[in-house]
């Protein structure tokens, strides 16, 4: 029996099984880091992968902090089946955030089936807008938008410290963060005692609908036409440029979501550190599916999985509550080097018996 | 005793080949592209490898010259067995190749280009590795300028840049391959002036391509090669152009036949004073003026490289011009985007097949993508619809494909005819052809020109860009010749002698030039 | 001379030392042709290794030296990804990035724990290069990294254009197939130019902690990082041109630590911002860039 690895497409089964493969490198590897903080890994992953699951309160709190993954890991996808690299996620969510925040502090007399509706399309609209340089830039002089959107991501965390600490700050406490939202602009609450709240089921809805619209719509198939081959599409007449941007700032406006989720759902008002990197971490999010809305879903949902064992490894053990980064990180590196495996095949060859030639 | 053999006994004469390859077989995934290939080249003499498009003469040299591994067989240089890995295996052994997409970084000078992965030590010294480039140089009497950057060369002088690496790096044998494919008559009478230079001081050259004429000038011998093996070797002075032909085609070539030429309608498609730049921001089409009338093919004759890629991807709406106008019943398409022009009624087949579908889609998608709005209910695509559609033009224009195939399982003939049926399907008054059977095999090259002349039967005006000298004359009405951007004649094609048209193409005026007899 | 600008220029010259060694840096892995948007993580990284390494061993240019190494190792990881796997490079760029600030935090956490007043080291000293000379005195009163970033300017030119190394990279980053072709060692050339550009990028991120502050804090890169990727655009990939962008953003982010002393009515996030703004426009300008290596953001795989 001969193994030998060629080029070539690997068994289609084997796709989904990456993940899953890329999980268990995962914590292998940062094992090391682990034992390096004095403590027993497999404790370790008790607290990250089931420990969060054990209860009714962490299980939701792991929906909790899945809901903004939903929603930048779907706002990252979107925009990448149009080939788009939408790393501006976070500056898009914070953009969210300030509009929900503002809107909040305005809102206050009318019901909350008017505001809500409101928050949400005013944080679409806003994150839309912070995408919009960046996408014009890349589609009318090509500029890369990866550069752009890194830069407007650090640039508007400058223009909420502003905020934060002038017109906003809050007149009651005097701190650094805004005063808090009316009561009827906040999301309502899925499931008592918890932090659950409506947001989840809007993430759940977005993943639902970005997938429809990239699978059934004609606007999807010229994304992913556009994602797969600017030159061939631009030949069958799809205007690149355009679907491009269309892209570009749903996306932009699908993390704005995420933003209006935190302000709504969680904290109530705006502050510096609302959003403790889900824009990048939604990337993670995206790249463990495959950039495939659904994967996307249970990619997002694992990481808000490990993020919420964070807490617990970090109280439970003493070991610093940034292990759950170099863990997702991890994750995201390995997958990414898995992922290439499906350009290689092995093929097991059996030597087949020489007959004896007769002379 | 074994009977002795004509060949043996002159290979006691030369016992010790410069190169020998025995039993060479190669496969890309389910091609067999060299299939037990048994090739040898003498000291000193030109050999060619002649073959059409895919018949395994570039996938062997690139096996000698290291590119590729061979999956079995075995290659002796100089009498020794020797195992080339990559190609510094292969400029040890004193084997150099020259290819048709050049090996040369624009950026860099002559002079880094030539000493480039040759350069012992640390130290990069301009004036030093000029004066050594211009030493390879005048050994062998080629003429080049080693403190020029590589990008503002011609295409000849580059050619003449990749061979003068090869001589720094002592080649003792040189591999060509399709070197005249780029190059204007004038400059390949320059490169068979070097060739011959070079074999007088020594060298030993393989020569690949699929141009008979060449072949016979310059080669001592020639192998051809068809479908990945060996259909023969045999001595220049034994044989003629006929008998190569046959052996590279291995059947007779049924032709494709016209009807003779009938009456000519109204133009349709107007070019005026059109001019673009390419990609390096030079014009490479200037005031360029033409028409083509319903029911006529006008063809574009000229060598790769003189504004054909311009042309074409103007009139497919991807290059924008610089100046003119293109009309399509005095309709300005001018600067418009391929969407305009195929509301307008032109049909575009483009010059890069896997540029004109997206491969990860599906035959039907691809079939839909470019009327995308006739397939929509309520907002959606309606996946019945198109699949149904995708069946239609499937059957129609004989595509050996699913509706749900993604387009880059497809084969090139195949590909091509997933485009024809979205072009032709539409019965365009305009049908701009570019390349159209490039890369093609045989039947499918067949099939391809037969759908032109159909078309043009129909009454669409057509506009053939093609490189195949062949082609454009068998297809033609009349012949329109670009050379440098400029069309420097058209004729009407019973006047057009294979003849005429290299004058014309080669830019000169005088008859001497005898490279097309 | 006016010392609002004496004091201006030596500032500058001071913000702009970690941008040098950053886009230098960067310098070498783009003109091999790899975008490596793991600077933002390496400078970070650099500046964490330098404190701890000088901490621990009690010498500044012990911690220099260690962060060179580990950034040389960043650069290497970089290369398992990108070179070896053939992996999207903004991907494993900006993972890598997530990396080491997961990691320099955690182990800065973990030696150091959660003080009350973190943990600062003595920076170096400065050293006036023309003694007591009266304006150049005052400006050229440098560290020794700031001098050595400006040195490396040169040094940089010199090894791109009149090194063999350098003309390896050069034809690795325009047409590596060319390069190969030629027997170049494509991979072993961008490792190479990674392993350089990582530990570049680390220095300047040591002369932050080493240097600039003395300590060692969570926000000390704030994206400088991506201002490197735009300075090596805004410099056409010349290793001269980068150091004007650097200058240039070094001056604006030095005016506006001035000008708020000076009771200007705008707000200082915006002077906080502008660096950060004037990059965005320099890029729109810049637009469609011919420099650009061409094999850039392309895996090179022989078939």
């Amino acid at each position: 029996m001969r193994f030998t690895i060629e080029r070539g497409n690997a068994p289609a089964w084997i796709r989904p099984l990456i993940p899953l493969v890329a999980i268990l490198v995962t914590f292998i590897i940062t094992s090391v880091v682990i034992l390096w903080a004095k403590a027993n890994p497999f404790s370790a992953y008790y607290y990250f992968l089931i420990a969060p699951l054990s209860n009714q309160v962490s299980a939701l709190e792991v929906l909790v902090k899945g809901t903004p993954l939903l929603l930048t890991g779907a706002a990252v996808t979107f925009a990448f089946s149009a080939g788009y690299f939408n790393i501006g996620a976070e500056g898009q969510l914070l953009a969210g955030a300030i509009a929900a925040a503002g809107l909040g502090m305005l809102l206050g007399p009318l019901p909350a089936f008017v505001n809500i509706p409101i928050m949400l399309i005013g944080g679409f609209a806003a994150g839309m807008l912070w995408a919009l340089i960046p996408a014009l830039l890349k589609v009318r002089l090509m500029v890369d938008e990866v550069v752009t959107t890194l830069l407007m991501n650090t640039v508007i965390t400058f223009f909420i410290s502003w905020l934060l600490n002038g017109y906003w700050r809050d007149p009651v406490s005097m701190q650094p963060q805004s005063a808090t939202i009316a009561p009827s602009t906040v999301f309502p609450k899925l499931v008592l005692h918890s932090r659950l709240h409506m947001g989840f089921l809007v993430a759940l809805l977005v993943i639902l609908v970005i997938y429809f619209v990239l699978r059934r719509t004609p606007l999807g198939l010229r994304m992913r036409a556009v994602g797969l081959s600017k030159n061939a599409a631009h030949f069958n007449s799809v205007k690149v440029g355009r679907t491009m941007l269309t892209a570009a700032l749903i996306s932009g406006g699908i993390a704005g979501l995420a933003g209006v989720g935190e302000v709504a759902g969680i904290h109530f008002h705006l502050i510096a550190q609302i959003s403790p990197g889900y824009g990048y971490t939604g990337i993670i999010a995206a790249t463990l599916g495959g950039l495939n809305p659904l994967g996307v879903g249970l990619g997002a949902l694992f990481i808000g999985l490990i993020d919420t064992g964070a807490q617990t490894v970090s109280s439970a053990m003493g070991i610093p509550i940034y292990l759950g980064n170099v863990v997702e990180a991890t994750l995201l590196l390995v997958t990414l080097g898995m992922f290439t495996l499906q350009n290689y095949r092995i093929t097991i060859t059996t030597p087949t018996p020489q007959k004896e030639g007769r002379i | 005793m074994p009977p002795s053999n004509p060949e043996t006994s002159e290979a006691c004469a030369h016992i010790m080949y410069a190169i020998e390859m025995k039993g060479i077989t190669k496969r890309f995934g389910p091609v067999i592209a060299n299939n037990k290939v048994d090739f040898n080249l003498e000291q000193g003499e030109a050999h060619a490898l002649l073959g059409e498009n895919g018949a395994g003469k570039t996938t062997l040299m690139r096996i000698l010259y290291g590119l590729y591994t061979a999956d079995a067989g075995q290659i002796i240089v100089n009498g020794q067995p020797s195992r080339i890995d990559s190609p510094k295996d292969a400029i040890r052994l004193g084997i150099g190749m020259v290819t048709q997409h050049f090996t040369l970084v624009p950026t860099l000078t002559v002079a880094e280009n030539t000493v480039l992965g040759y350069l012992p030590g640390f130290r990069l010294d301009p004036k030093r590795i000029q004066a050594e480039a211009r030493r390879a140089a005048d050994r062998f009497g080629i003429e080049v300028q080693p403190d020029a950057l590589v990008r503002h060369l011609s295409v000849g002088e580059r050619q003449r840049v990749e061979i003068l690496k090869s001589l720094y790096r002592n080649a003792k044998v040189l591999i060509l391959d399709e070197p005249t494919a780029v190059l204007v008559p004038q400059e390949v009478d320059v490169l068979f002036e070097t060739l011959a230079r070079l074999r007088q001081a020594g060298m030993s050259i393989i020569f690949i391509s699929h141009k008979l004429y060449e072949v016979m000038t310059i080669c001592d011998r020639i192998t051809v090669l068809r479908d990945g093996h060996v259909v023969g070797t045999v001595k220049k002075t034994g044989t003629t152009q006929t008998e190569l032909a046959a052996m590279m085609v291995g059947r007779e070539t049924f032709g494709v036949t016209r009807q003779g030429e009938r009456p000519q309608g109204l133009p349709v498609l107007r070019l005026e004073k059109l001019s673009a730049k390419d990609p390096k921001g030079r014009l490479a089409l200037k005031d360029v003026s033409l028409s083509v009338n319903a029911g006529e093919i006008l063809g574009i004759a000229g060598v790769s490289g003189n504004g054909q890629a311009e042309l074409s991807q103007v009139l497919a709406g991807t290059l924008k011009s610089t100046g003119g106008q293109v009309l399509v019943a005095s309709e300005n398409l001018t600067c418009r985007d391929p969407g305009c022009f195929t509301s307008a009624g032109v049909g575009r087949i483009p010059e890069d097949r896997h540029e004109g579908v997206v491969g990860e889609l599906t035959v039907a998608e691809n079939l839909a993508l470019e009327h995308l709005d006739e397939f929509v209910d309520r907002g959606l695509l309606d996946s019945q619809k198109i699949l149904r559609n995708a069946e239609k033009l499937i059957s129609e224009y004989q595509i050996k494909a699913s509706p749900t195939d993604r387009a880059r399982t497809l084969s090139g003939g195949n590909l091509q005819k997933v485009i024809l049926a979205r072009v032709l399907s539409r019965n365009p008054q305009v049908v701009i052809a570019s390349q159209p059977t490039r890369g093609l095999d045989v039947g499918a090259t067949e099939y391809v020109r037969s759908q032109l002349l159909e078309q043009r039967d129909r009454g669409a005006a057509i506009l053939l860009v093609s490189e195949d000298l062949d082609e454009v004359v068998a297809l033609s009405d009349r012949i329109a010749v670009i050379y440098e951007g400029r069309i420097v004649g058209i004729l009407p094609a019973r006047e057009a002698t294979v003849a005429k048209l290299g004058l014309m193409m080669s830019g000169a005026n005088e008859v001497e030039h005898a490279v097309y007899n | 001379m006016d010392t609002f600008l004496i004091g201006l220029m030596a500032a500058t010259l001071r913000v702009a030392t970690p941008l040098i060694f950053g886009t230098l840096g960067e310098l070498f892995c783009e003109r091999a042709g790899i975008l490596n948007l793991g600077i933002e993580g390496t400078l970070l990284f650099g500046s964490f290794v330098g404190f701890a390494a000088a901490g621990a061993s009690g010498s500044l240019w012990i911690g220099v030296l260690a962060a060179l190494v580990a950034g040389s190792l960043c650069g290497l990881l970089m290369g398992l990804f990108t070179v070896k796997l053939g992996v999207n490079q903004h991907v494993s760029g900006l993972g890598i990035t997530l990396l080491l600030t997961g990691l320099s935090y955690f182990a800065f956490r973990l030696i150091y724990g959660q003080q009350a007043i973190p943990p600062s080291i003595k920076p170096f000293d400065t050293f006036p290069l023309f003694g007591h000379l009266p304006v150049l005195g005052a400006i050229f009163d440098q560290y020794t990294l700031t001098y050595l970033s400006f040195l490396l300017v040169p040094i940089v030119w010199w090894v791109v254009y009149r090194s063999n190394f350098g003309l390896h990279m050069r034809a690795v980053g325009e047409n590596p197939e060319a390069a190969d072709a030629a027997g170049v060692n494509v991979y072993n050339t961008r490792y190479i130019a990674l392993a350089i550009g990582g530990g570049l990028m680390a220095v300047g991120g040591a002369f932050l902690s080493l240097a600039q502050l003395g300590a060692f804090t969570f926000g000390i890169i704030n994206g400088r990082g991506w201002v490197c990727i735009a300075l090596i655009i805004f410099g056409n990939w010349e290793a001269a041109r980068v150091l004007w962008g650097a200058l240039l953003f070094g001056l604006v982010f030095a005016l506006q630590l001035r000008l708020q002393s000076t009771g200007l009515q705008l707000p200082y996030e915006v002077f906080l911002a502008l660096p950060y703004l004037v990059t965005i426009a320099v890029l729109a300008l810049a637009g469609r860039n011919t420099s650009v290596p061409s094999a850039i953001l392309k895996p090179y795989k022989r078939e």
